[in-house]
């Protein structure tokens, strides 16, 4: 990790002298950066240390999914402390439960800001916890990282979006489905909420205005339903060309087993899927996915040496077993781009930080290098996995790089 | 019709049967247990979700162990016996423990076994992780049986219909042909006069409780085969189950088994015509209309309590 590391140091350096400094030890710059100048608006920094909260959901249902993340920031910020730290300051973790309860994750992000002063938070994964915390990040003017790919239409100067917004999972894909597979009519499913309807929204608009297609088939499943029988018949009996599916939960495990058992398996039916991630395949197991493609910004198998790193740090702090989805591999980069974002401010103030991130490329993040945006969104690229029965995916296209763009025009 | 073809529909029609009769035999496997312990003893066990969950966790581990010992292919009859042993043990413990203290407070049942789920599902995921797993299926239980090449009967869907039968039939032969099902009878009947001709009724009570555990256990390792096995899958189940006991009328099992299959094909046909969650809301409409006029279910019990 050290190139890594050492990089994005002297990026944050200001002075040439201080990354010299920097490069022998990072403890002796905290000298350098006396508490009192870096920290004007009282937040949790002393000499030696900065307080980071972390806000996810470790019991209820959401634990499935919030797990995944939870690992994967702790691991950058033991990582980011082994370096030395930030500004020479050690990462404290203040963590919090949010319980897969929205309002608690309000109540939780008002105590981490307001009692515990942490200087950013790293956190949520749902909309709905994102939206019922945002009013309060806003408020008390805190910093969240936030690292699920999600439905956009957002945008706001206290969050930086570590995932994809909806346009960047989407319109590639499709694209590369329509072109590669020669789709032209399509069956629309997902999951009845909000992420699942907006997605679904943008795919109808893309397929019909710009791929010449046709939907034939829209379809959403209330939250938690198992029972796929009659949806299955329906896409028999319109025998599109291509699945696009968004469903969530306990749902999709559901989904998959009933759609192999019902005799469409990959050979002969093509599915492009935007809520499978390595985490679910745990779930819904190799065998009932195997040929069906995902489009994720991110798959664990990706063939490049910081991606070889991060596995096998991953595994070796939680367990030869562990696998890592699209959601962990962005959530491993939030304390990442905060470390820089000081770093480059000088600074650990909330509004010089804000200031400082936009326009950051992050060389060395898993999924290839990232830059941050003035929207506070990243500019990735998107990958298609084809699911192998094993549970990995394999990278089978790579598009160039998308510009986020959270407020579509033409799409709403 | 529509642009299809005859032998399209003629195939569409009996895949939807199937799935129609499909859906019937989960939702009685799922709602079987429940009926035994909500129509024979009144306790509403929130915590049955949770009981499946055992079942479900249970057949995980067998595969496991099945899969380093070579006996794959079989092992779904070790992990349904073991699930029913497991959860019989459990819902034994747990109405000695919990619900025998608490049989003449309905609410509070309610509320302590509410509780007893919140619980078991956070053992489940100290002890298994929060992540989601899987249970390897055997070979012969994946995809589907096709009588012609336009036509899929899936096969995990069979399987479950036929453990679905063999249950009712079992849950029948106990109730109605043997001695403790005698005794569980007069005791639903009759509480005094059943202790008074020498039943033991605490101990009835604790075998009606573990049973209707048991079964759910079968229930949650049978599911694992169409469905997702993870700490909070119980919640998945409990709503249905509920739905399916108290529309069919909470004392009768033939009334459970009426209400599966008049909710199964419900929402089966609605589901096909109507979107997935307009069918379900449209199912849900049907049996708040029906029993708002008819509030005891479906087959109302004709005992005087």
């Amino acid at each position: 990790m050290s190139t890594l590391n050492r990089r994005g140091f002297m990026k944050g350096a200001l002075l040439g002298a201080m990354m010299a400094a920097g490069l022998i030890s990072g403890h002796a710059l905290a000298a350098d950066y006396p508490t009192a100048k870096v920290n004007t608006t009282g937040l949790a920094v002393t000499d030696t240390t900065v307080k980071v909260g972390i806000l996810h959901s470790a019991t209820g249902t959401m634990a499935i999914s919030e797990t995944g993340s939870i690992q994967a920031e702790k691991l950058a910020i033991e990582q980011i402390n082994a370096m030395g730290g930030i500004l020479g300051r050690k990462i404290e973790i203040v963590q919090e439960d949010g319980a897969s309860d929205w309002p608690t994750f309000a109540e939780k992000a008002k105590k981490l800001l307001e009692k515990d002063k942490v200087a950013s938070v790293m956190g949520c994964w749902t909309s709905a916890s994102r939206k019922a915390a945002l009013p309060v990040f806003e408020k008390d003017n805190g910093l969240l990282f936030y690292p699920t790919f999600y439905e956009g239409l957002e945008q706001s100067k206290n969050v930086f979006y570590t995932g994809q917004e909806a346009t960047q999972q989407i319109l590639a894909g499709l694209d590369w489905i329509a072109k590669e597979k020669k789709a032209k009519t399509f069956y629309l499913i997902g999951s009845d909420y909000i992420w699942p309807r907006t997605s679904m929204k943008i795919a109808r608009k893309h397929i019909e205005q710009h791929l010449g297609g046709k939907v034939v088939g829209e379809e959403y499943i209330a939250l938690g339903d198992t029972q796929f029988g009659s949806v299955i018949n329906k896409i028999k009996l319109k025998k599109p060309d291509v699945i696009y599916a968004a469903v969530v939960g306990g749902s999709n495990v559901a989904w998959f087993k009933q759609l192999n058992a019902a005799g469409l398996n990959s050979s002969k039916q093509t599915m492009l899927t935007i809520s499978v991630t390595e985490d679910e395949v745990l779930g819904i197991g190799g065998e009932n996915l195997a040929g069906f493609y995902s489009a994720m910004k991110y798959f664990q198998s990706q063939d490049n040496d910081s991606n070889k790193k991060f596995v096998e740090a991953f595994k070796k702090r939680w367990g030869k077993d562990a696998v890592i989805g699209d959601v962990t591999q962005a959530a491993y980069l939030g304390p990442w781009l905060y470390k820089a974002a000081v770093e480059r401010a000088g600074s650990f103030d909330v509004d010089k930080v804000q200031a400082a991130l936009p326009g950051y490329e992050f060389k060395d993040a898993p999924e290839g290098p990232v830059t941050v945006e003035a929207n506070h969104h990243l500019t990735t690229k998107l990958r298609i996995g084809q699911w192998g029965k094993d549970g990995q995916a394999k990278v089978v296209y790579t598009s160039g790089y998308i510009k986020p763009d959270p407020f579509p025009k033409g799409y709403q | 019709m529509f642009g299809y073809s005859m032998a399209d529909i003629g195939n569409i029609v009996v895949m939807q049967g199937f799935s129609g009769l499909s859906m019937f035999t989960v939702l009685l496997l799922m709602a079987l247990g429940l009926a035994i312990i909500f129509g024979q003893m009144g306790v509403i066990n929130m915590a049955h979700g949770e009981f499946m969950t055992i079942g479900a966790y249970t057949t995980v581990l067998i595969s496991k162990v099945a899969a380093n010992y070579g006996f794959t292919d079989y092992y779904f009859v070790f992990a349904i016996a073991i699930a029913f042993v497991l959860a019989f043990a459990v819902g034994y413990f747990i109405e000695f423990i919990m619900i025998r203290h608490l049989y003449k407070r309905p609410l509070d049942t309610l509320l302590a076994t509410w509780g007893l789920s919140l619980v078991m599902q956070q053992i489940f995921r100290s002890s298994f992780g929060a992540k989601e797993v899987s249970a390897e299926l055997p070979e012969w239980m994946l995809g589907s049986f096709q009588p012609t090449p336009d036509i899929d009967i899936p096969i995990n869907g069979v399987f479950v219909m036929v453990l679905a039968a063999l249950v009712t039939f079992g849950v029948y032969m106990f109730m109605f042909k043997s001695r403790w099902g005698l005794r569980v009878r007069a005791t639903v009947q009759n509480r005094t006069m059943a202790g008074a001709v020498g039943i033991n009724t605490a101990k009835v009570d604790r075998v009606t409780f573990a049973l209707g555990c048991g079964i759910a256990g079968i229930a949650g390792a049978a599911f694992t085969t169409i469905a997702s096995t993870g700490p909070t899958t119980g919640t998945l189940y409990i709503v249905d189950s509920f739905m399916v006991v108290v529309f069919g009328g909470a004392a009768s099992i033939v009334g459970t088994i009426a209400s599966a299959f008049g909710i199964a094909q419900a929402q089966s046909v609605l589901q096909f015509f109507m979107t997935s969650s307009m069918g379900k809301v449209s199912t849900l409409l049907v049996i708040v209309t029906i029993l708002m006029m008819k509030p005891e279910g479906l087959f109302a019990s004709k005992l005087r309590k």
